[in-house]
């Protein structure tokens, strides 16, 4: 049974790490923002989530301590990030942030457009 | 469904007054007494028995890991790949939802899900602007998003 806890909370705390890092890697990598977006507001949360459960449960096996705050971060995290990386794609889009030049569609575009031809 | 909700906590109360004994555990017993009553008397309220609508919002929670673990996998075989030979782009989504929670709730769930994330709104709130990491075939894509997604969000509002 501790066998099979120490290997769950090794296996959270390593992926969520490792899922930080290739967040980072696909930051410095992809080319424009809303490909970025992509790696950085997906890959984070579940790297921080996975950290923060492996955290919960080495305090609930060893130390035998029921940490709310934690669960309480895990929810808070899961409502605020898709929101936030949502956020900071639209300002980026109204401000005529480019897309990258290999992009291969763009209805946005169209639909803006067609609304400016309706107004005048 | 929240006054269903109401009722059986009020159900459970008079259960604790008709034993005179004021535990958690009576608590417990009279609100399963009381699901019991609400079910049976089921056919006079208004909305589902509201053990449906928990158990759909439950799926969705669910689905809602599901697709994150496997976004993530996608994100990693993305960064990793030496060459970079994704499509990006931008497509637009008609959805069939009409409250402003389901929209919220269906834009976050797009969000943290494969390659996909919600870049605007429509201002009538009817079409969603999703820029895609991978630009396949975009009828499977929107075939998928509505499958799941809205479905499992409809099953929860209706």
């Amino acid at each position: 049974m501790s066998l099979i806890v120490n290997f769950l909370i090794g296996f959270f705390i390593l992926a969520g790490a490792f899922l930080c890092l290739i967040a980072t890697f696909g930051v410095i990598r992809l080319p424009d923002v809303y490909t970025r977006n992509h790696a950085a507001s997906k890959a984070t949360t579940l790297g921080v989530m996975f950290i923060l459960v492996g955290t919960f449960i080495y305090f609930y096996s060893f130390l035998d301590h029921f940490n709310s705050r934690l669960i309480l971060g895990f929810v808070f995290l899961f409502m605020t990030s898709p929101i936030s990386g949502h956020l900071i794609n639209r300002s980026a889009y109204n401000s005529g942030v480019k897309l990258w030049d290999r992009s291969v569609r763009d209805d946005l575009k169209t639909y803006n457009e067609a609304k400016e031809k309706n107004r005048f | 469904m929240s006054l269903q909700i109401l009722l059986n906590v009020v159900l459970a109360f008079l259960w604790m007054f008709i034993k005179v004994s004021y535990g958690p555990i009576d608590f417990i017993k009279g609100y399963i007494f009381g699901l019991l009553v609400i079910f049976v008397l089921r056919r006079y309220f208004q909305t589902r028995f509201y053990v449906y609508r928990i158990w759909s919002f439950v799926k969705l929670t669910l689905i809602f890991f599901k697709e994150l673990l496997l976004s993530n996998i996608a994100i990693i075989k993305i960064v990793l790949k030496p060459k970079l030979d994704m499509r990006p782009g931008i497509f637009a989504l008609q959805t069939d939802l009409t409250k402003d929670w389901q929209i919220l709730l269906l834009s976050s769930l797009i969000t943290l899900t494969p390659g996909t994330l919600v870049i605007s709104v429509s201002d009538d709130n009817k079409i969603l602007f999703v820029h895609a990491m991978n630009l396949g075939e975009i009828e499977t894509e929107i075939n998928n998003i509505k499958n799941t997604f809205e479905r499992a969000i409809l099953e929860v509002s209706g």
